[in-house]
């Protein structure tokens, strides 16, 4: 029943095979024993288990409220839920509870859904980029900020101050491994697909050690949904977050339009760019929570209002041929790696079988993305981030000396270095002398970003085809190891630019490498055409056959919860 | 678009004036044309009154000073700028929060559509031109009151720009005279108050209390006033314009209008000086004197060879001196940045509403521009065509608060004339106010009460002088109407030509002396004789009439 797609257990729990309350017990054994993945920070079993109690009650009445009535999901640690700690993985938000839920959760709650808890993150969802980035970078803007920023003698003190730090920041790392509660595991690095292709390795290190990042931000969120322990998941995507640990998950992870999801209670990172993202095990089931969440919030007056089809009902498509696929030449980047590229090549080649139109296309201000991204991300941080001032919530220092005092401490403890150092940045950008130099240069440079996408799609593509990541995850130990702000960097280079544009994303499963971790493909549409854009990628989902993760080594130890659940032989598509 | 220029000098308080003719109030230069493009310099300098040091003898050394204001008004609304929660004042500290207003991470801000139909029609009461489209930042600044760390304000294209307010000073010997100057309108613009800091120093520690941030409106006033007089008036039409809109309360002491005065002072002819800024003025009257206090503070500084700094100073109005707020940051830096949590605002106006469009979702500004009440001007006018009275009148009539409607109420009720409800009204009602410094709602007498008394006087049943009687017993609060007074007090006029002729014989007969100095052709003997009968009527006599009668009893 675990194993099994969000459609399908609720189809399950509609004709009664399982009850709310045992499938919430199971997900809930299966939340402690991986507990070791560290996927979430805080587990409500408390409340899910009497939400599955309520559920149970409809469903015996025959009032169930839809497709998500008993259906365990998880949230990301960055969506505030009432009455339950939302920490964003910061010491700044530790015990923190806050008094509203976010739209998307209440959502989700009103349909019936059971939330089992908050998944882990990168501090404050800062999982994407690294503040040194542009120090790689030769674009539009001039590289000379990032080194002057933090050494420079004549950098405005009050710069330092709010960002209540003093010194370099350090390197970082992200990809869910950078939160106060420690990194994510990977669930395939548990799989007997993975395990199996290192055992062939000679060179294989300890096996304990050397498990696999998510990536992120919204790693927990990809963890828990990988390994079972619910069957949905809300992750945020400001640069890539969702799909990008969805990729190194064999997750489906899907970016809607900004303004199709409402944002309230979504604690900002880049308010002109943060989703909400799904995170499911196919395509159809990210098209049911979207159906759930999409819709106007007068909470949220970015939301549009234009009238949405709802539910968000997939269309089987039986002919690709009138579709036209485009193929960005500037995502062919000499950093990708050669399986990547070859099975983007084979994705290409098989939409063509099929008779669409592939074609290659022009973004050709893709590499402006990185350090334009940079500017803009660090400038709305350094303003989002100046409310955490530890008066009202959230940490506060001893030190109280005097009101200025006690905030420069409490930031210095409250935030990890990546966070502080890109509030030294973004306020260094923000700075009257630098404003029109760095943030008006930079929206200016997003929007031909955003206009390169929409050149292509005038031109008559219907979706863009491209990888998510560069390669497949990494070992954590060798994550740390090297300084991975070039890879970083570079690894939202396909995701980003989305986000400046505003359209909708999915990051698709595609198949293992020879490593046997799994690689997912990118497809991006056009602002508001979600719908299509789902349609596309499940027939594409349909057509690939993504292995599900096998993970028998995993739950030896529990067997007890998985004895009748024959996972080798689940398939995605029964 | 600025209406037309009048430049004029105005009293002088702590100075003196460069004298051009005999009056204390002067005009420097011509009229100018439209100065809509005009940017301060030169040609405004020239036009400046000229000040002149308290030391120095006239014209030797000439000082003109430059005023600007900034205006903070509360916008009168049921909810907050940007949240759902109540606004009230006075109310509990921190019991009108939510969650916004408190800044719980997650929290987006939502615009209230009356806030924005606020600033629309102060706006065009204000001539401004309509920014159909405009846009909110964020201003950066730590401060324990303003919980998100920035406040949201229209700093790069606020809803409304480029207006006029025109205002009156008062002129002529005695002040009789209103000479009408415009002060161009820089920009109206929509911003969130902050929450209000209560510091506690003897237990060192500041309490906070975030009812406060509801809707402002930001009205900034070019530098066209040069005294304390000018930008006082200004502010006070203003202050009579977003009442008369409903737009805001405008209450100084309630912190409803905040002004902030931007000083300097220069010579003629040469580039303006460096400017400071004064706040904390809480009332009309102090605003007036710390300008004028400033303007002198720093004439006196550039004369004796300082110089003046670009700050910020306070206006302590028990000792009625400007002192440096000395910030310890130095010049702050805001780091403006686009508030990304709100689209830009786009306004409508007949041409441009699109066909079909939910009333709920947009605002069409022709639609307010034709729902816009009457402004003070306008009622002034009135109120010199249909009652006759002077312009003056009519400014002081606006200027007390409640003083227009007690005037019109008592219209409303009396057959008396306007001029000598005018009259009345302005003399003796709102003397006794300000002697006993009342304001009209506090007055013991009603307009009722007053028109009654007209009534008694213009149907001569009582003289003037038993209506002053009238008057006085009225401001005693007895609960009397005026003709139990009157009767009581047997102030009616004495009608009965008999009775009076026999009153006239008893006093003539007691005064024989008088009686022969009028017959001896002093003059004034008649008013003595007149003076002493009406003293035995008690005053409720008609002089005239009495002056008859004894004409006739003395064959003059």
């Amino acid at each position: 029943m675990l194993g099994r797609s969000l459609r399908e257990v609720s189809a399950a729990l509609k004709q009664g095979q399982i009850t709310p309350t045992e499938l919430c017990q199971k997900c809930l054994s299966l939340i402690k024993k991986t507990k070791f993945l560290n996927a979430y920070i805080t587990v409500s079993e408390e409340v899910a288990l009497k939400q599955a109690e309520e559920s149970e009650k409809r469903y015996k009445n025959g009032q169930s409220l839809g497709d998500l009535d008993g259906i365990p999901i998880a949230v990301k640690d960055n969506f505030s839920t009432s009455g339950i700690e939302t920490t964003c993985a910061s010491n700044m938000l530790k015990g923190y509870i806050p008094p509203y839920n976010a739209t998307v959760v209440q959502k989700l709650l009103d349909q019936g859904a059971l939330l089992m808890g908050k998944t882990n993150l990168d501090e404050f969802a800062m999982g994407v980029l690294l503040l040194s980035s542009t120090l790689e970078c030769n674009g539009a803007i001039s590289a000379r900020c990032s080194l002057r920023l933090p050494a420079s003698s004549d950098s405005p003190d009050s710069a330092s101050q709010v960002a209540g730090t003093t010194g370099m920041p350090h390197h970082s790392q992200s990809g869910s491994t950078d939160g106060v509660f420690g990194p994510v595991k990977n669930p395939w690095s548990y799989s007997k697909q993975y395990r199996e292709k290192r055992k062939q390795n000679p060179h294989s290190e300890n096996e304990d050690s050397d498990w696999l990042i998510t990536g992120g931000s919204s790693g927990g969120s990809a963890a828990a949904v990988s390994a079972f322990t619910c069957y949905a998941a809300l992750g945020s995507d400001t640069g890539g977050s969702t799909r990008n640990p969805a990729a190194h998950c064999g997750l489906v992870g899907f970016k809607p339009s900004y303004g199709l999801v409402s944002r309230h209670g979504l604690i900002p990172l880049v308010n002109s760019m943060d989703v909400p993202g799904i995170l499911t095990r196919c395509v159809d089931d990210a098209a049911i929570v979207l159906g759930a969440l999409a819709g106007p919030d007068p909470r949220d007056s970015t939301t549009v209002h234009e009238p949405i089809n709802k539910p968000f009902m997939l269309p089987s498509l039986a002919d690709v041929s009138k579709l036209c696929i485009g193929i960005p030449k500037e995502y062919l980047v000499p950093e990708l790696s050669s399986e990547v590229q070859s099975l983007w090549s084979k994705a290409a080649d098989l939409f063509e079988s099929e008779g669409a139109k592939v074609i290659e296309v022009s973004l050709p201000h893709t590499s402006y993305s990185i350090v334009c991204y940079h500017v803009l991300c660090t400038s709305e941080v350094a303003s989002n981030m100046a409310r955490f001032d530890g008066l009202q919530y959230g940490h506060r220092c001893d030190i109280d000396v005097s009101t200025e005092a006690m905030y420069a401490a409490t930031r210095r403890e409250g935030f990890n270095d990546v966070v502080r150092g890109r509030i030294l940045s973004g306020n260094f950008f923000l700075l009257k002398e630098n404003y029109e130099n760095y943030f008006v240069k930079a929206q200016k440079v997003r929007r031909l970003i955003a206009n390169d996408f929409v050149n292509a799609f005038n031109s008559g593509v219907d979706v863009l085809l491209t990888p998510t990541t560069l390669s497949e995850a990494v070992p954590y130990l060798e994550f740390i190891k090297e300084d991975n702000r070039t890879r970083s960097a570079q690894d939202d280079i396909f995701t980003q630019a989305v986000n400046m544009a505003g359209l909708p994303a999915v990051s698709i499963p595609v198949a293992l490498s020879n490593q046997g971790l799994p690689i997912g493909l990118q497809f991006i549409g056009r602002a508001f055409c979600d719908q299509q854009l789902l349609t596309v990628a499940k027939w594409f989902e349909k057509q690939v056959q993504f292995p599900v993760i096998q993970l028998q080594e995993l739950m030896d130890d529990c067997s007890a919860v998985l004895e009748n659940e024959k996972l080798a032989s689940v398939s995605l598509k029964q | 678009m600025a209406a037309p220029m009048l430049r004029w000098g105005c009293r002088g308080r702590r100075w003196a004036f460069a004298r051009v003719d005999g009056g204390s109030c002067h005009r420097r230069g011509a009229p100018t044309g439209s100065t809509s493009n005009q940017i301060r310099g030169e040609s405004s300098v020239a036009q400046q009154p000229l000040h002149t040091a308290q030391k120095t003898r006239k014209g030797e050394h000439k000082w003109a000073a430059v005023v600007g204001l900034e205006i903070h008004a509360q916008i009168s609304s049921n909810s907050k700028l940007f949240s759902g929660s109540q606004v009230r004042f006075s109310a509990p500290p921190n019991s009108l929060v939510s969650f916004f207003d408190a800044s719980l991470p997650g929290t987006l801000p939502v615009l209230n559509r009356r806030c924005v139909e606020a600033a629309v029609m102060t706006g065009l009461a204000l001539n401004c031109h309509i920014n159909k489209k405009s846009l909110f930042d964020r201003k950066h600044y730590f401060y324990a009151d303003l919980p998100a760390g920035y406040q949201i304000t229209q700093q790069r294209l606020p809803i409304a720009v480029n207006g006029s307010l025109i205002y009156g000073v008062c002129a002529g010997k005695k002040q009789s005279q209103v000479i009408p100057k415009t002060v161009r309108i820089k920009q109206i613009q929509l911003e969130q108050d902050s929450g209000k800091s209560l510091h506690d120093n003897l237990r060192s520690q500041t309490l906070i209390d975030l009812n406060r941030a509801v809707g402002l409106l930001e009205v900034v006033l070019e530098p066209d006033m040069s005294c304390g007089e000018e930008a006082a008036t200004a502010v006070r039409e203003l202050q009579l314009i977003l009442q008369a809109l409903g737009t805001s309360q405008a209450n100084m002491a309630e912190g409803q209008l905040r002004v902030d005065a931007n000083i300097s002072v220069h010579h003629p002819g040469e580039p303006l000086g460096v400017r400071t800024e004064v706040k904390n003025l809480n009332s009309i009257r102090f605003l007036a004197k710390a300008i004028d206090y400033e303007i002198q503070r720093q004439i006196n500084e550039l004369e004796n060879g300082g110089e003046i700094l670009n700050e910020t100073r306070s206006f302590h109005h028990k000792l009625g001196c400007t002192m440096s707020m000395r910030d310890k940051e130095g010049k702050q830096d805001y780091r403006f940045m686009p508030e990304p949590n709100l689209p830009p605002l786009v306004l409508y106006d007949a041409t441009s509403l699109p066909a079909g469009a939910d009333p709920q979702q947009v605002i069409n500004i022709d639609q307010i521009r034709e729902t816009l009440p009457e402004l003070p001007s306008v009622t002034r006018e009135k109120l010199v065509q249909q009652y006759g009275m002077l312009l003056e009148h009519s400014f002081t009539l606006l200027n007390e608060v409640g003083l227009l409607e007690f005037f019109q109420n008592v219209i409303k009720e009396t057959r008396a004339e306007p001029k000598k409800v005018t009259s009345w009204v302005l003399n003796t009602f709102l003397g006794y106010l300000k002697q006993q410094n009342l304001a009209v709602s506090e007055s013991p007498v009603t307009p009722s009460a007053l028109a009654e008394l007209l009534d008694l006087l213009d149907s001569r049943t009582i003289s003037s002088s038993a209506a002053k009687q009238v008057f006085e017993e009225l401001w005693k609060r007895e609960g009397k109407t005026p003709g139990q007074i009157v009767s009581e007090k047997q102030l009616e006029l004495m009608q009965d030509q008999g009775a009076l002729e026999q009153l006239c014989h008893s006093v003539m007969e007691a005064h024989p002396q008088v009686v022969m100095d009028v017959k001896n052709r002093n003059p004034r003997a008649i008013n003595k004789l007149i003076g002493l009968v009406r003293k035995a009527t008690q005053s409720r006599a008609d002089p005239v009439m009495i002056k008859e009668i004894l004409e006739k009893k003395l064959s003059l």
